[in-house]
């Protein structure tokens, strides 16, 4: 544990009962002594608050938002000029061969783009963006904030009391509110598929914030055991699992997060690594596709099942990526890839736990629909 | 009741001996949602891999305490996991057995040998 990194909360967390593990380089509480499940439900029906400091935060600048757009777009098929100033939109790092190097939340403020990377992949991500960024546009990772969120249909009200403005913000916006004198730099979206809102907040400020939030009778600290359940039944994606360097945006059932702009016919199509395998998936259609998978009985399928055309049989037709059993469904649900011609809604697919195959039944994504405020 | 170092409990009643798994054991999974027992009937034996409990975490594999058979088991179970991480020493139980030898109870230990094992 000696190289394992702390967030600035990690007192709290111990204060709090919190399980620490090791997550990508640090030590995360996994629960806290409500456990998984009633911190799941709890996020779902009041608001749960979450350390995710892990995440890298990351600063591009050039001598405007359009220009560090458009250099940024050479990384993602996404379309990074046109997102408006106090909006924040989904991208994805593709490599070569049109897999996915990770995925990331970015944002218009004003000068500058503001990134959020997976904690797994900060330090390549901050290498990829400083190689092919710099020097015209500056690359600075940002290491005196922590970065906290609040999720629930409560987060509204809560985060509103103590900093104004929090509540006349729509999903996806991004603002920079003030608490008492702190600076936050605010985005109303998160991981769990409620409304609520991710929090940039100065280091040394951090652990006084959050027990501020946790002060509210609605606010508990949820650990990252709850946090993967919740972003499972939400049908997103978790980096490294679900969508990978071998898995093309089109396969992760991604296209959503590519714009036309960026697509054959665009007016700024291509020009980002592995256009060509992209577009191919996107007028050819992908081979595999990642889908939701509910499984028949009451047995968790979890990440490596195999997945099984025929209830006898036949040799693997796919796998699971992320499986689990889903609190607020009330029973196991899973992800994973299969082929696209199996990939329709309602197909029965057979599961191999133990040695038995089990049914699972493909299933549009989201388990528990989105209670965003759009 | 005597105990295993894998967290199961075995108490007798009559010629049978009932067994779960400990409170700390159920503590350590965290919420169990699903519980695959054995069938009555079923010749077991000791190491062997009997139950299957998963909780929100993962899966673990209980292991046959005794050689012996499989008498009835706690159907309750099945519809109710979430019964071991409220009563793990009790209504939780897995299975009774008939032990083949039931002088191999004599190697599992006393609560106050568990309560040291565990911590």
């Amino acid at each position: 544990m000696s190289d394992t990194k702390r967030t600035p909360l990690f007192d709290l967390h111990v204060e709090l009962g919190g399980k620490m593990v090791p997550f990508a380089g640090y030590e995360m509480p996994v629960q806290y002594p409500l456990g998984i499940m009633n911190e799941h439900k709890h996020t779902r029906a009041k608001a749960g608050l979450f350390d995710v400091s892990h995440m890298g935060q990351v600063i591009l600048k050039g001598e405007s938002y359009n220009a560090a757009a458009l250099a940024f777009e050479a990384l993602m098929p996404v379309n990074v000029l046109g997102l408006k100033e106090g909006r924040q939109r989904y991208g994805l790092f593709t490599n070569e061969a049109g897999g996915i190097e990770d995925d990331l939340m970015f944002a218009n403020r004003g000068d500058h783009i503001f990134v959020v990377v997976n904690a797994a992949c900060k330090d390549a991500d901050i290498a990829r963006m400083t190689a092919a960024l710099e020097p015209a546009i500056s690359v600075t990772p940002v290491t005196d904030r922590a970065l906290l969120a609040l999720q629930g249909p409560a987060a509204e009200t809560v985060l509103e009391a103590i900093a104004p403005g929090a509540a006349a913000m729509r999903f996806m916006d991004v603002a920079t509110l003030e608490a008492d004198g702190v600076e936050l730099w605010v985005s109303r979206s998160g991981y769990t598929g409620e409304d609520g809102y991710e929090i940039s907040v100065p280091t040394d400020q951090a652990d006084a914030f959050a027990r501020r939030l946790l002060a509210h009778d609605d606010v508990e600290a949820i650990g990252l055991g709850a946090r993967d359940s919740l972003r499972l039944e939400g049908g997103m994606c978790l980096y490294g699992h679900d969508i990978d360097t071998t898995t093309t945006p089109v396969e992760g059932a991604l296209g959503w997060a590519m714009q036309k702009v960026r697509k054959p016919g665009g007016e700024r199509a291509g020009g980002f690594p592995g256009a060509e395998a992209i577009f191919a998936h996107l007028e050819n259609g992908a081979p595999r596709l990642r889908v939701g998978l509910k499984p028949g009985g009451r047995a968790p399928m979890r990440e490596g099942v195999e997945l099984f055309a025929e209830a006898e049989g036949g040799a693997a037709i796919g796998k699971i990526t992320s499986g689990g059993f889903g609190p607020t469904v009330g029973g196991p649900v899973a992800m994973g890839y299969v082929p696209a011609e199996l990939a329709e809604a309602g197909t029965t697919l057979y599961g191999e736990l133990r040695g038995k195959r089990q049914p699972v039944t493909v299933t549009p994504l989201p388990f528990v629909a989105a209670n965003f405020k759009r | 009741m005597k105990f295993t170092e894998e967290h199961e409990w075995l108490l007798p009643e009559g010629d049978l001996i009932v067994v779960g798994i400990t409170e700390h054991a159920a503590e350590q999974l965290g919420d169990v949602v699903f519980i695959e027992l054995p069938e009555a009937g079923t010749e077991i034996t000791k190491d062997e891999e009997i139950v299957v409990i998963e909780s929100v975490k993962a899966a673990s594999d209980i292991l046959a305490p005794l050689d012996g058979e499989i008498v009835e088991v706690n159907e309750a179970l099945a519809d109710e996991p979430g019964k071991v991480n409220d009563d793990a020493q009790g209504a939780a139980w897995f299975f009774k057995m008939k032990p083949a030898d039931p002088s191999q109870m004599d190697d599992y230990m006393e609560e106050a040998a568990y309560k040291d094992f565990i911590g």
